[in-house]
């Protein structure tokens, strides 16, 4: 269904450890995704705004992106909306409560040798992949 | 301002980064969670260039004093490694899996206007919503525990 491209994928992994570089030198922050859109609406001004700024540079560049390349972007797999609602609230609460991503953790976390984000990214991944089985060799739906 | 640009420029690059590494692809990414199937381990190679550039700048920019725009750094301070760190991890790995959606490509999927993007990223908004929500009440009863701890301190 997807062929392996190992050369993108590390060029757009090169542009992601630049990005959370130019951040920490510059800024003094941690780039991770959950992170930043949870503190979207932190009460204290000086959190928000570099939040809204990341934000931003991020949507501008994915609608520039997708007029140029559209097929960048896929869709997710046919859910039901309540699956898919499900999964979005688990994606939020949980990366809330365990503080990280795979941007926060898996990127930036293990680049700083912390345990704690080390064995979040191996549970996640963990987890993900056991649903996967499930959901495509076990209980047999569509992939 | 010049830090509101940093980041600005950090969240383009960023989710450049994750397009053309095919993040942006659900179908993509549940190919490299898929081990047993026909699994597809570019995304492996996406975390691994990250990692590749992040894992040195990281250490010769944490050896200086504090960062060019700002007077220190903002890192996280928490160590422990407990249920909470492990139930988020499995909570976010479940819906990962589910739909192919980590924060970052969500968030920029928002731009195909698709219905199943929207419906995720509200839903995760309203998730990282709940467990403000969550922490507020968490916090208002162990205050009220503390409180009350105090004003029968011979309970034993």
């Amino acid at each position: 269904m997807t062929d392996f491209a190992p050369l993108p994928a590390l060029i757009g992994g090169v542009l992601i450890g630049a990005s959370a570089s130019a951040m920490l030198l510059l800024s003094g922050r941690i780039t991770g995704i959950s992170g930043i859109a949870g503190g979207l609406w932190s009460r204290e001004a000086g959190e928000r705004s570099w939040r809204w700024a990341f934000v931003a540079g991020a949507l501008v560049a994915a609608a520039i992106v997708r007029a140029v390349r559209p097929d960048a972007f896929g869709l997710a797999p046919n859910l039901s909306v309540v699956a898919l609602a499900s999964a979005g609230v688990l994606v939020g609460f949980g990366t809330r409560l365990s503080n990280g991503c795979t941007s926060g953790h898996g990127v930036c976390g293990i680049a700083r040798f912390s345990p704690r984000s080390l064995i979040a990214t191996c549970v996640f991944m963990a987890a993900g992949g056991a649903v996967v089985f499930f959901v495509r060799h076990v209980a047999g739906g569509a992939s | 301002m010049i830090r509101l640009l940093v980041a600005f420029v950090s969240g383009a690059v960023f989710t450049v980064g994750l397009a053309i590494g095919g993040m942006t692809r659900p179908s993509k990414v549940l190919g490299f969670l898929d081990v047993t199937g026909r699994w597809d381990p570019s995304l492996a190679f996406v975390m691994g260039g990250a990692l590749l550039v992040t894992s040195i700048a990281f250490r010769f920019t944490l050896q200086r004093r504090s960062p060019v725009l700002d007077s220190r750094f903002h890192l996280p301070t928490e160590r422990s490694i407990d249920a909470r760190l492990a139930i988020g991890s499995v909570m976010f790995g479940a819906g990962w899996g589910l739909s192919g959606y980590c924060p970052g490509p969500a968030l920029a999927s928002v731009v195909t206007l698709a219905p199943s993007a929207l419906v995720f990223v509200g839903s995760m908004m309203l998730g990282m919503l709940a467990f403000e929500a969550f922490e507020t009440l968490r916090a208002r009863q162990s205050s009220r525990e503390t409180l009350l701890a105090q004003q029968s301190p011979a309970a034993s």
